[in-house]
């Protein structure tokens, strides 16, 4: 079953070729180690072998944390298989800690009997008392007893690999990661080719990096072939999904094209308004190199500004977009209000991460929901979806902006850190899949009244300035019904107030259903939301595997809750709601329907582990 | 002369009212604002753009209302952040003319991010500035350019806040259109506004503006028949800075980095240019009012840089000429596989 599909390999026949379904390594080192480079090259070669993956990048929010410290760890975990899979993984199958301080942090999410490289270089005193651990750890019998411990003397490899180059020896160090990558390639059976190729498209005019970079890889590789410590490595069959072309996607990167890709379908032009902010800055980057499709971004100069002149847009008439992080949509409040009032389309776009205040940048969780739905001045009832994996988050920016230009109102979209960095194989849909929306400008003068309503929608005539015969009045200033004129009459704001309401309400009759993963009743139903589906869904999958009465919901709507979520949640004995926040779903669903449903929560910026999931779900079987 | 096609097809002449809408204008009784809104609506009709063509945008406070009463597009927005609100709306069409109205407190306050920042990006709108000192909505507080000691309801005792100077900020914000005017004097604020209209790039007007109920008579030395013509110092491109009454004529001397008041027939009197770009002449004439000197009325700084809208038009127009890609294109870049 051995498959050598890389031609610098010339094999090593007495070692052992095991195969297995499915592995998870992850990359830990300093965070100027390359780490997260690593993990993408990894990444895309694993793409290209065939298997399922996903992926999980966590790195400080420091630039440059000091050098050996655990604040300076960075680390990147991938799960690849031959089967379908829904996480990065829960426990690792193979570390590879290129310091102390990366070891210490991540040794212990590695499975009794994994497989640990270190690099011992950097085991050193110095690095021990910069990682805050007294002894050398790899001194320790219990290590080995617990794990297959390999030590790689990494940087004095690599460096001997390139010492005809004559390289300053910081540039040789630099490679390290790439000899690190090109053992863990021998280690899973990837080929290399394709990472060579990309080091002289990335490096191309620097042939002293190309020629270091693809040495160093190369060393990593033959290393393993050759060294006796390294009995046998592994191969991960091609997994079998469906035929078609793929690509890898995060989600930061999906919801880009998903925006771009709804205001094509609109015919309107994007605008951008946005500030920079973990993790949602790299949407702003992707968006602004694509100024071939019209796409205006503005980096504003604070995040009212990004928000405010997004609205700006909408009222030109362009797809206004702002997109932020929790401190960020929480200074944003006022103008989300001013566009329920003047009812103007806005798709409010937020990565969430750990907080409150600034909390922890780089950190998942799913804690916004409740600011979503409340977090403004007055009754300022707003649309809220969420994406579940980072594909999702290229329908769901799609389908936002399908809901704010039909219904002329802010949406607020959630996302989060893990959804925002990770990454999956996506078989790329084509333009004409779209669903089929529309943005209609009013032009006609005759009857005109800026707050009359479409009597199906209840959405009112959007009204862009240049309209000849249309100009009209808007603000904040609580309005008249139709005429739009401000009015302080008290029935008239009553009206209004329950008008903007029953919008957004209606919009559930123009939402699909939710649906049920598994049996329609049942002991427990699992109700989960965002960046959760992965762990719940491969929790739920093995269960049921076992026979238990378990199924799943998975909300992309979370106001208005589709028609039937209701009807679904009262054929279950048990709601279960597992959320990264103290419980904010269920708070909702048990306040909207009096369900006693039961919360789930956890709150340490990382995401639900599969193994969680089984053991609460199996608690209440 | 502006005119608009009605639907039969005839061009008609727009006038002063076409500008007015039917709301009922809710300022105080002998509100400086009123001669303002009358200043803007003669204005207009003389820009050459159609009605629909125009959008005011306000924050709050009581110049924020403006827009209610321009028979034009308008967006009554929130405190402080009309300049932003304006930018999307320019950035996503440049043809249209842009205007935000705004008090000292909304711009200089709570907006003063987004003043500064418009400025230097030098976005083609119009920002006037209803210079009154004080609060007016909220009833009467002391405000960003209020002069120390000020007693208001929140300063029994007399404000401790150094004001701020408008033009001397707008300067440092590196805006390229910078005037000042009155709301007393019809005929400059015509002139003024016409010019700040045909501006490219940001034009910024403070007008002196008076709060009949709050701050009465906050700018009389400079509006008053027999005071201002001893008070006031008009800018006119290429003309010698001086001022003052028939029988009491005076210059304004510059001499190593500082303006001293001379006799007019004095030698060496400053003569007036608009283009400076550097800044350091148009700052030193907006501190002289500040140092006990008569108050500079015209333009302060007009030149010409490239409008961001404009920049950012030129980058798109590049970029779709450069790389024309459908949608397909887009989600098939990158690294693909095939899967079979």
């Amino acid at each position: 079953m051995e498959k050598m599909d890389d031609n610098s390999s010339n094999g090593s026949p007495e070692k052992e070729v095991v195969e297995v379904e499915s592995v998870t390594i992850r990359f830990a080192g300093d965070s100027g180690d390359g780490m997260q480079l690593t993990g993408d090259r990894f990444t895309s070669a694993s793409a290209l072998a065939g298997n399922d993956l996903r992926t999980f990048p966590d790195f400080p929010a420091e630039i440059r944390a000091p050098i050996g410290t655990l604040a300076g760890v960075s680390a990147f975990q991938i799960n690849f298989s031959s089967e379908d899979i829904h996480t990065p993984g829960d426990a690792l199958d193979a570390l590879v800690a290129m310091n102390p301080a990366a070891f210490k942090a991540n040794i212990g999410d590695l499975k009794r009997g994994g497989i640990l490289i270190v690099n011992t270089d950097n085991f050193t005193e110095k690095n021990f008392q910069k990682a805050e651990i007294d002894s050398n750890p790899l001194d320790d019998e219990k290590l080995r007893g617990n794990y297959q411990v390999f030590e790689v003397n990494v940087t004095d490899l690599t460096r001997r690999a390139l010492e005809d180059m004559d390289l300053q020896s910081n540039l040789a160090d630099r490679c390290k990661n790439f000899f690190a990558l090109g053992l863990m390639y021998w280690m899973y059976t990837r080929p290399m080719e394709p990472t060579k190729e990309w080091i002289k498209q990335k490096f191309g005019n620097r042939s002293e990096i190309v020629e270091a970079n693809t040495r160093a890889m190369e060393a990593g590789y033959h290393f393993g072939e050759n060294t006796e410590a390294m009995a046998s490595h592994y191969i991960v069959p091609e997994a079998t999904y469906p035929a078609g072309t793929y690509r890898s996607i995060s989600g930061n990167v999906a919801v880009a094209y998903g925006f771009i890709a709804a205001a094509r379908k609109l015919g309107l032009t994007l605008f951008w308004g946005a500030y920079p902010i973990t993790p949602a800055s790299d949407v702003l980057h992707e968006l602004s190199r694509y100024k071939n499709f019209g796409v205006r971004t503005f980096q504003a100069e604070d995040e009212i500004a990004a928000v405010s002149s997004a609205i700006g847009a909408s009222y030109a008439g362009a797809l206004g977009v702002t997109c932020s992080s929790g401190p960020g949509i929480a200074l944003k409040g006022e103008a989300i209000g001013l566009a329920v009032m003047t009812e103007i389309p806005l798709v409010v776009l937020n990565v969430q991460r750990a907080g409150p205040s600034t909390g922890m940048p780089t950190k998942t969780e799913q804690s916004d929901l409740l600011m979503s739905m409340y977090g403004r001045n007055g009754e300022s009832p707003v649309p809220i979806l969420a994406a579940s994996t980072p594909s999702d988050c290229y329908d769901v920016a799609i389908e936002a902006s399908r809901i704010a230009v039909k219904y002329m109102t802010p949406v607020m979209l959630l996302s989060d850190g893990y959804l925002a960095n990770g990454s999956e194989p996506w078989l790329i849909p084509a333009e004409a899949d779209i669903p089929e929306m529309k943005a209609v400008f009013r032009e006609d003068p005759e009857g005109f009244m800026p707050y009359d309503r479409d009597p199906e929608t209840l959405s009112r005539p959007w009204t862009i300035p240049g309209t000849p015969g249309l100009q009209h009045r808007i603000g904040g200033i609580e309005k008249q019904d139709g005429s739009g004129n401000i009015s302080y009459e008290p029935e008239n704001h009553d009206h209004m107030v329950r008008l903007r309401a029953e919008k957004v309400a209606g919009i559930a009759k123009d939402i699909p259903p939710v649906e049920v993963m598994g049996e329609d009743s049942g002991k427990v139903l699992v109700v989960g939301w965002g960046g959760t589906f992965g762990a719940i869904a491969a929790a739920v999958e093995a269960l049921q595997a076992r026979g238990a009465s378990v199924s799943q919901v998975h909300l992309r709507y979370l106001n208005p809750f589709p028609a039937n979520f209701e009807e679904v949640m009262r054929k279950f004995d048990k709601v279960l709601v597992p959320e990264l926040n103290l419980g904010q779903l269920v708070k909702v669903i048990r306040s909207e329907y009096v369900i006693d449903a039961i919360s789930y929560s956890k709150v340490q910026g990382k995401p639900f582990m599969v193994s969680e999931h089984i053991t609460k779900i199996e608690e209440l079987l | 002369m502006a005119t608009e096609t009605k639907t039969n097809g005839v061009g008609l002449k727009l006038s002063r009212k076409d500008f007015q809408s039917d709301q009922t204008v809710r300022w105080c009784p002998g509100c400086g604002d009123y001669s303002i809104l009358a200043g803007v609506q003669k204005v207009l009709p003389e820009l050459g753009l159609p009605r629909e063509k125009y959008v005011f945008v306000g924050g709050i406070g009581c110049a924020a209302r403006f827009p209610y009463y321009m028979n034009t597009y308008g967006f009554h927005t929130i405190h402080g952040r009309a300049p932003a609100f304006a930018t999307g709306i320019k950035v996503v069409n440049p043809e249209l003319s842009v205007w935000v109205i705004t008090g000292d407190g909304d711009a200089l306050s709570i907006g003063g991010n987004h003043l500064i920042h418009a400025m230097r990006r030098n976005i083609g709108i119009n920002i006037l500035l209803f210079n009154n000192r004080v609060y007016g909505l909220t009833k009467g507080q002391y405000s960003p350019t209020s002069q120390v000691g000020t007693k208001t309801k929140s300063s029994p005792v007399g404000s401790i806040d150094y004001p701020l100077h408008p033009i001397s900020l707008a300067i440092g914000a590196e805006c390229t259109f910078i005037a000042r005017t009155v709301d007393r004097d019809q005929k400059h604020m015509a002139k003024i506004l016409e010019m700040a209209a045909r501006h490219e790039g940001t034009s910024f007007v403070e007008i002196l503006q008076n709060c009949i109920v709050f701050n009465d008579g906050a700018w009389h030395q400079y509006t008053e028949k027999g005071l201002k013509e001893q008070n006031v110092l008009y800018l006119e491109e290429g003309q010698p800075l001086v001022y003052g009454s028939e029988d009491d004529r005076r210059g304004i001397l510059i001499n190593d980095f500082k303006s001293e008041i001379v006799s007019a027939d004095s030698p060496g009197i400053a003569v007036h240019r608009e283009d400076d770009e550097d800044g350091a002449y148009a700052h030193l004439l907006s501190r002289i009012e500040v140092n006990g000197g008569p108050m500079p009325i015209g333009i302060f700084r007009n030149f010409q840089r490239p409008p961001y809208e404009a920049m950012l038009e030129d980058q798109v127009t590049a970029a779709q000429l450069q790389k024309k890609m459908s949608v397909d294109d887009l989600l098939h870049s990158g690294d693909t596989w095939e899967h079979k």
